[in-house]
């Protein structure tokens, strides 16, 4: 028997038996179409964090403040990070490779102009910030030294904010706006970024000198023991990729011998670079797709099930056609593929279907939450269609095999 | 291929009847035995039997007797325990599963006591369904000219539920002969019919044999039926008591079919002396 008729008396086979063949596919069709949506669920989720990390800039490492974690922790005094630290990793005798140092304090902050209000991130940084950000104004100008020493009352927006705040066709620049009803002037507005989609849009955000944050908006309590100002993070460029590695470790020592921590596990502050914020969250949404994977997989293995119960129920049913079939020449193969083809057809079919499915699930999903932008991708695709044809080979060959080794007396004589 | 090698790797020589007829069945001294546990059942014991190209046989014997064991072997479809099976030349009681399915597909036609016929299924795509199995062109062709041959020409598009029991029988004879096999044998093909229809099926049965010489063994427990042939087998306990030529066989169609038993056995007393009756039927 050729390949050709193998499939039409598969087709007629399913055919005669069309409600129950749907059902069947249906167990496939769930599973697939699961996978399919989830994998690109997953992957809308990494492309979105990739966006937003990408947003941040390149060769960038953040000094943290951290509680201390070691055996020590509870008699520790750990030290706030402050302007001081910041300027000796400036310093280039104490750590080389660094292309701008910019500590930042950062508060939310209720910003008014007009009749206008909206919360922002208000960050208080110094002109490095532009440098390490690689971030300039499009309009006005940056905070400059200047407006640094002497804690001047001057902002500049991210192009979001003045969107908000102001009418179309104003011009923010020289304009009074109120940060937590302290009155600021704007000087600047910066260059749109864009990336991170809307749920954290980065050019929402206001920049002030970091004295001025420090003296006027912080609250009382950012000061240290000895007076100082402590600072919310460390933004550090390095020259080059290469740089990275050497730079941190050479401002972990830095600080180590600065904030005179003696013992693994005293450290109150952590050096992370971008790289290492990505994998984390690599790691973790890779997890998370792993995980939703599993439990589509799951799906597809019990309707992979479904399809062995069904063609079994076909083969028992079709016993006295299979001892015809037998006894009019059809060999173990003939029957054996007969079988297959049937259940292949059945979990193939059923692929297709889910496939289209979950493209129609992620397509809804696109529309309701735009920033995850799914999208169905070619590997997920093949993985659905190969996935299903390996379930109706794998769950369709002991039905197929009973049906082809039946004995054709004991199957003729079968009511 | 394969096949062609093992079916004359040694020369067999046909033995032939008074008028030459080469045999197409020659088993000699078969038995077959069942295991059942650690109990042996004998189905047969030691059966030796030649059926000749053109006859047209019947097989009796009281339930028991063998006759399915038999018919089992003569088609292919068991192995018989000890003996020789020589079907058209081929020594089919040394063959593997698979060359089985191939001698049943291209030497034997089988027609059945519930006809099946597969369901949704054309008349036409029935008939086809052994060439499907046996490759080869013109299927469709064949299998028309099949179904012309059991005067079915009008419904090769019906399914099996638009078809009386008469034609979906004429079916599966037109299936049984598609493939130009050696032997047809049926097994009680008009138990499952009114007489009007078992009458219209052995016309066919007759027909087939006496204008297109198609070899033929109808297994039955029916005088009446058995009359019709040409040679009559009797099987009782496993072997053969009787085997005997029919003097005059009934034209089917010609002879009302006796309506009560015992003029039932009338029919077969003019065949057979031998023996007592009652164990035959």
């Amino acid at each position: 028997m050729n390949i050709l008729e193998a499939f039409r008396l598969a087709l007629t086979g399913l055919l005669s038996n069309r409600l129950r063949s749907i059902l069947t596919m249906l167990g496939i069709i769930i599973g697939v179409s699961a996978v399919i949506a989830l994998v690109s669920f997953g992957q809308g989720i990494q492309n979105y964090i990739v966006n937003t990390f990408q947003s941040l800039g390149s060769n960038l490492m953040f000094v943290l403040p951290m509680t201390p974690s070691g055996p020590n922790a509870k008699t520790i005094k750990a030290k706030p990070l402050t302007m001081d630290d910041a300027k000796a990793i400036a310093n280039p005798l104490e750590v080389s490779g660094v292309a701008a140092v910019a500590p930042i304090y950062s508060i939310y902050a209720t910003v008014v102009v007009n009749k206008n209000s909206m919360v922002l991130q208000v960050g208080g940084s110094t002109p490095e910030w532009q440098v390490a950000r690689e971030w300039y104004p499009g309009q006005g100008r940056f905070i400059e030294d200047g407006d640094v020493s002497t804690s001047a009352h001057v902002v500049v927006l991210g192009s979001s904010a003045v969107k908000k705040l102001f009418d179309p066709g104003d011009e923010p620049v020289g304009q009074d706006v109120r940060i937590n009803n302290i009155p600021f002037r704007v000087i600047g507005v910066l260059e749109t970024k864009g990336g991170g989609g809307g749920l954290a849009d980065p050019d929402q955000i206001a920049i002030v000198p970091i004295t001025t944050a420090l003296t006027r908006l912080g609250d009382a309590r950012a000061r240290t023991s000895s007076g100082a100002y402590a600072v919310s993070a460390i933004v550090v460029k390095t020259i080059s990729d290469k740089d990275t590695t050497p730079t941190k470790k050479a401002i972990e020592r830095l600080l180590l011998d600065r904030h005179n921590v003696e013992y693994r596990g005293d450290e109150d502050f952590q050096v992370i670079t971008s790289d290492q914020i990505l994998s984390i969250f690599g790691n973790i949404t890779g997890l998370l797709t792993a995980f939703l994977s599993l439990i589509a997989g799951i799906s597809l293995i019990v309707g992979g099930i479904g399809v062995m119960n069904i063609m079994l129920v076909s083969v028992t049913e079709r016993t006295r056609e299979i001892g015809l079939r037998k006894a009019v020449g059809a060999r173990y193969l003939d029957l054996m593929l007969q079988f297959l083809i049937e259940s292949v057809m059945l979990s193939v079919i059923g692929g297709m279907i889910g496939i289209l499915l979950g493209a129609l699930v992620a397509f809804v999903a696109t529309r309701a939450i735009p920033s995850l932008s799914l999208s169905l991708t070619l590997p997920a695709v093949l993985l659905a269609t190969g996935v299903s044809t390996a379930i109706g080979i794998f769950f369709g060959i002991y039905p197929a095999s009973r049906a082809a080794s039946m004995n054709p007396i004991e199957a003729l004589r079968y009511e | 291929m394969l096949f062609e090698q093992t079916m004359h790797t040694e020369q067999y020589v046909f033995p032939t009847d008074d008028r030459g007829r080469p045999a197409v069945i020659d088993i000699q001294n078969i038995t077959k035995v069942y295991r059942m546990g650690d109990i042996e059942v004998p189905a047969l014991r030691g059966v030796s039997l030649r059926v000749y190209k053109g006859e047209f046989v019947s097989i009796m014997g009281p339930s028991g007797s063998g006759k399915s064991t038999l018919l089992q072997i003569l088609g292919a479809l068991d192995q018989p325990s000890t003996g020789s099976y020589y079907l058209d030349g081929v020594d089919v009681a040394k063959l593997r599963d698979r060359d089985l399915a191939t001698i049943r597909n291209r030497k034997i036609g089988f027609v059945f006591q519930s006809f099946n016929l597969l369901k949704r299924t054309s008349a036409l795509r029935q008939v086809e369904l052994p060439l499907l199995y046996g490759g080869g062109r013109d299927r469709t062709r064949r299998a028309r000219a099949a179904l012309e041959a059991v005067g079915l020409s009008q419904r090769m598009n019906h399914m099996p539920n638009e078809l009386s029991g008469g034609q979906q029988q004429r079916v599966a004879i037109a299936r049984a002969i598609v493939n130009d096999p050696a032997i047809v044998l049926a097994d009680e093909p008009t138990g499952n019919l009114d007489s009007r229809s078992g009458t219209e099926v052995l016309k066919i049965f007759q027909e087939m044999n006496r204008t297109h010489g198609i070899t033929t063994v109808v297994v039955t427990h029916d005088p009446f039926v058995a009359r019709h042939t040409d040679r009559i087998i009797m099987l009782r306990d496993g072997v053969i008591v009787a085997d005997q030529a029919v003097p005059d066989p009934i034209l089917a169609g010609t002879v009302e079919r006796p309506s009560d038993d015992s003029q039932l056995d009338n029919v077969l007393k003019d065949v057979y002396y031998a023996g007592k009756q009652e164990e035959y039927a």
